[in-house]
């Protein structure tokens, strides 16, 4: 029953089928009423990633190393689950800014940059072409294993067939044809496809089903349910390593890690995914139910592979059936031609599925960002003055499409042999992988320029070329082996396959660590080397803030045009009644009656070259509506300006924070010189406190003998004596106290009357000296004075010079113990200043009451117990009287050994060498 | 900017989880060759873990915020 001419008719009828599904939404999306406007089409559209190298191919894999192809759908639900945050954003700004590619995305987010679209093109297209004739493959060999029913033969090498003859050649030639049918039979300004969505779609349900039905029949009717399979096949000792295959020979946690890394890119990257995902979406809430719904797909679609894999080695023991057709070959050992019928179409499915989105998807590219910036710049081709180019776009992409797939069946044939399904198709994976840094830098790093996304998918392109594409040429003899083996002119470190001795990884990590390193590090190095032009900076806000955006992105048109000149612009690309139509409505829109009344603003300018980069992509519909519009010079001038006014911003803000410093210093003073005021205060009432308590004392013993005297008129004339004497003392001391606090008051209110002449300072020790003399005498205190002979005379009050002597003589005698008490009085000169120490060997001062003896009314000693040998001024006075002529005083003692009591004055400069002759 | 939602957290939290649940060294936990109903139990640990993620994406993302 499976002839070739059943197998063939099959085929068409189903492919006719999807034409239906195709015209049917098609039709419907014309009446507005869209049937993949749907959360559910939308998640099953983007299950076009399980092509027939995943209905195949995972088989093959799960056969040689296990579950090692799982992290391939692992990674895709893990995307999806982010998705609502990273898919989310780049379908609102494919949206806003009518992204019709990939290309168009990434050249969009960098300036508008031609040169970036081209490059992503070329990148993309390189990379995909081995997976194009992955499916290519997959078909033709799975058509001639079913020609063959009810044996299982192997079709033949390539190579070995005539191109003429080979089944691989009309399969890709077919399938240009399908893909031209259904993605180039109009020219859209939204570039949108809705007939092939649905029909992807449809195409996601039926290889779906056909894999389901296989798993179930292997499982449940081959093999008594998944137990049994499995217990039969760990009775094979050539199958225990896939039991737990992980950190063995068949794969590492590495590899497991860089595939899951590599397909989370892949759901997102590669053209046919960012066509189904982000170009195609109709409405950002569909990412929802596709974040389960597609990883259910995923789930499902594997669920089998397992148990078909161990079926088929069970089945085919001796290894001459390959592992990746055991999908086709277990029905059809089993005589069950429906089924095997059903697998075929399942692949036929997942295969066109993927080449017509993917087709679509480059050819989109290549007209938009690789041929036509290439002949709008060459004059030579005078395309800017030809009417209508709408036919003119179709004709190329429909020749892209072709090429590409003859690119595929020719890569088929020089590589396709040498490697199993999956290997295949991870070489794209790690190509489309290259455009995830330039992406996600993009549109969450405002820094990201140019020229790092330049550099980095140079970079990361031309690691991949190296790693993965030069050994996939060399496995084929068409390269020969030995650059491989030896690396270039025999450099071992050059070695493809195992780059600067990176060793012991399988190829797709080694290939994606070294390509990723390359590709971020350039892309870095790039954006932080230069800075970004300002036609850059305004697309880089533009995709990074793209949720603070209201309705339509700023324009950078100047009005400078007229509405016929864009609609003849808009017409020659979309064709003139279109451009009509367009326009029309959008007067309709603005309120006025037609075309001819509409103003050539901004606004229209913006619309204008919206609808053109629907069609021919941002980059060239922006070099289009340069032609007729004058573009918004955001250059220098107005960039200095911007940055002016932060500059401007910011000096002003940096004169607040000075101000405000200011002040904050001025408080911090007030507030000290308010404490110091507060302190003053305190200190007066402390004063005046203390001078009445010091008052009192003697006026308390003068009244008390006074009271004495009077009472006792019969006291003894000793008696008498004696009180009178003692009221005699307390008087004088009253008088000294009064003096002093007086004398204290008007130094320091500043009244006091300083005679200051040039004194000689020799002189005046003597006289202090021999004034104390009689007091030393009487105390039994020894004195000595060591004086230099030539000291400079310093200005200042004699007398009052002489009331600090005194002061400090009658201090150290009153300290002295009387009989061995000893005081010495030295007077030096260092050249500025002259200087008096007065030493003794008395009681000495603890270093706590160094500092208190200079105040006011402090003696030391416990003035509870110990009557008061003085006022407690004198020290406070003499202070203030060498600090008056510029002098310092200050005492340096020991509790038990002594003090020594010095004070120096400044010598005058003028005076500072005219020694006083010893007199 | 709008401050992310309990939504966000929890989206991320799962993508965290995932991360953590298919990597080594929880893998290598079941990565031996001890079998779970007659299946080898890393195969049905993946499958099982994969099918929670799944369930618990689609109750954090599609249910009420």
């Amino acid at each position: 029953m499976l002839q070739g001419w059943f197998i063939v008719t099959v085929s068409f009828a189903y492919i006719g089928l999807l034409f239906a599904v195709a015209w049917f939404a098609d039709k419907r999306a014309a009446q507005g009423r869209s049937i993949i406007s749907n959360a559910w089409v939308y998640s099953l559209s983007l299950a076009v990633y399980a092509t027939a190298w995943t209905f195949y191919g995972s088989v093959g894999r799960a056969a040689t190393d296990g579950v090692g192809f799982l992290p391939i759908y692992l990674g895709p639900t893990l995307t999806m689950l982010v998705g609502w945050f990273v898919l989310r954003k780049m379908v609102r700004i494919a949206r806003l800014n009518r992204t019709t590619s990939l290309a168009d995305f990434v050249a969009s987010r960098y300036g508008k940059s031609a040169l970036i679209g081209g490059l992503v093109t070329v990148i993309a297209v390189i990379g995909i072409l081995p997976y194009i004739s992955l499916q290519l493959k997959a078909v033709s060999t799975s058509f001639q294993i079913l020609l063959g029913y009810p044996e299982v033969v192997m079709p033949l090498k390539v190579g070995s067939v005539v191109v003429m003859q080979d089944t691989a050649f009309y399969v890709a030639l077919f399938m240009a044809l399908f893909a031209i049918a259904f993605g180039t039979r109009q020219l859209d300004a939204a570039e949108r496809h809705e007939g092939m969505v649905a029909a992807v779609a449809f195409e996601s349900i039926v290889k779906l089903i056909a894999f389901l039905a296989v798993g179930v029949y292997v499982a449940y009717f081959m093999y008594d349910g998944l137990g049994d399979l499995f217990a039969r096949a760990a009775g094979r000792p050539d199958l225990e390593v896939l039991m737990a295959p992980l950190g063995g020979a068949a794969g590492s946690y590495a590899s497991w890690v860089w595939l899951t890394v590599l397909s989370m890119f892949a759901i997102v990257f590669l053209p046919r995914q960012f066509q189904v995902a982000v170009i195609e979406n109709t409405d950002e809430r569909h990412l929802k139910r596709a974040a389960w719904l597609f990883p259910l797909y995923m789930l499902a679609i594997n669920v089998f592979v397992l148990p078909i894999a161990f079926g088929g080695l069970l089945h085919f023991p001796l290894g001459n059936v390959d592992a990746d057709t055991f999908v086709l070959t277990l029905p059809m050992t089993q005589k069950a031609e429906g089924l095997a019928l059903l697998v075929f179409i399942g692949g036929l499915s997942a295969a066109t599925g993927m080449v017509i989105v993917e087709a679509i998807a480059l050819s989109t590219m290549i007209c938009n960002d690789l041929v036509m910036p290439i002949l709008l710049r060459v004059r030579a081709f005078r395309l800017s003055e030809q009417r209508d180019l709408s036919s003119l776009l179709l004709d190329i992409r429909r020749a892209a499409i072709i090429a590409l797939l003859m690119g595929g069946y020719f890569y088929y044939l020089l590589a396709g042999e040498a490697y199993a399904l999956v290997s295949i198709g991870l070489i794209s994976f790690a190509a489309a992988a290259q455009f995830a840094p330039a992406v996600i830098f993009g549109l969450y790093w405002r820094g990201g320029t140019r020229t790092g996304a330049l550099a980095g998918l140079l970079a990361g392109f031309s690691v991949w070329t190296y790693t993965l594409l030069l050994p996939a040429f060399a496995k084929s003899d068409w390269l020969g082996a030995d650059l491989i083996e030896h690396g270039p002119w025999g450099i071992e470190l050059l070695r493809p396959t195992q780059l600067f001795g990176l060793a012991g990884l399988d190829q797709i990590t080694h290939a994606m660590i070294w390509s990723m390193i390359a590709n971020v590090g350039a892309y870095m190095v790039g954006s932080v080397l230069r800075r970004q032009s300002a036609a850059e900076h305004v697309q880089a806000t533009l995709f990074v803030d793209v949720y603070q955006q209201t309705g339509e992105p700023g324009s950078p048109w100047r009005g400078a045009t007229s509405a016929s000149a864009l609609q003849t612009l808009v017409g020659r690309f979309l064709g003139p009644g279109r451009a009509v139509e367009l326009f029309t409505a959008y007067a309709r829109l603005r309120g006025v009656k037609g075309v001819d009344e509409l103003e050539g603003d901004r606004d229209l300018v913006r619309f204008a070259e919206l609808q053109l980069a629907g069609t021919i992509g941002a980059a060239s519909a922006r070099t289009m509506v340069a032609t007729v519009a004058q573009e918004e010079p955001l250059g220098l001038e107005e960039v200095m300006t911007i940055i002016d006014e932060a500059s401007q911003v910011i000096a002003y803000s940096h004169r607040l924070e000075e101000k405000q410093g200011e002040l904050e210093a001025a408080t911090q003073e007030l507030r000290a010189a308010n404490e110091r005021l507060k302190e003053l205060d305190r200190l007066k009432d402390d004063f005046i406190s203390t001078v009445t308590h010091e008052l009192r004392t003697p006026l308390t013993s003068i009244r008390a003998f006074s009271e004495i005297l009077h009472d006792n008129p019969d006291l003894g004339p000793a008696e008498r004596q004696r009180f009178l004497g003692l009221v005699i003392k307390e008087s004088e001391r009253l008088t000294r106290l009064i003096n002093q606090v007086l004398d204290l008051a008007k130094i320091e209110s500043g009244l006091a009357e300083w005679r200051t002449a040039e004194l000689d300072m020799r002189e005046i020790v003597l006289e202090a000296v021999n004034a104390t003399s009689a007091i030393f005498k009487s105390r039994g205190v020894r004195i000595d004075t060591r004086i230099e002979p030539m000291v400079p005379s310093v200005m200042a009050d004699r007398d009052r010079l002489m009331q600090v002597l005194l002061n400090l003589l009658s201090n150290a005698a009153k300290f002295c113990t009387p009989g061995t008490g000893r005081v010495e009085v030295r007077l030096a000169s260092d050249g500025d200043v002259v200087r008096v120490d007065v030493e003794d060997n008395g009681v000495g001062i603890s270093p706590e009451n160094q500092a208190l003896i200079f105040e006011k009314f402090r003696q030391v000693g416990d003035t509870l117990t110990e009557k008061p040998s003085g006022t407690g001024l004198g020290l406070a006075i003499c202070l203030r009287i060498v600090g008056h002529f510029g002098g310092r005083l200050w005492v340096e003692s020991e509790p038990g050994r002594g003090s020594v009591f010095s004070f120096d004055l400044p010598i005058p400069a003028s005076d500072a060498r005219r020694l006083v002759a010893n007199a | 900017m709008r401050k992310p939602s309990l939504r966000a957290y929890r989206i991320v939290s799962l993508f965290m989880l995932g991360c953590l649940l298919f990597n080594y060294p929880i893998l290598a936990l079941f990565n031996v060759g001890a079998t779970a109903a007659g299946v080898p139990v890393l195969y049905v640990y993946l499958f099982v873990a994969w099918g929670i993620m799944i369930a618990l994406a689609a109750v954090v993302i599609e249910g009420g915020s």
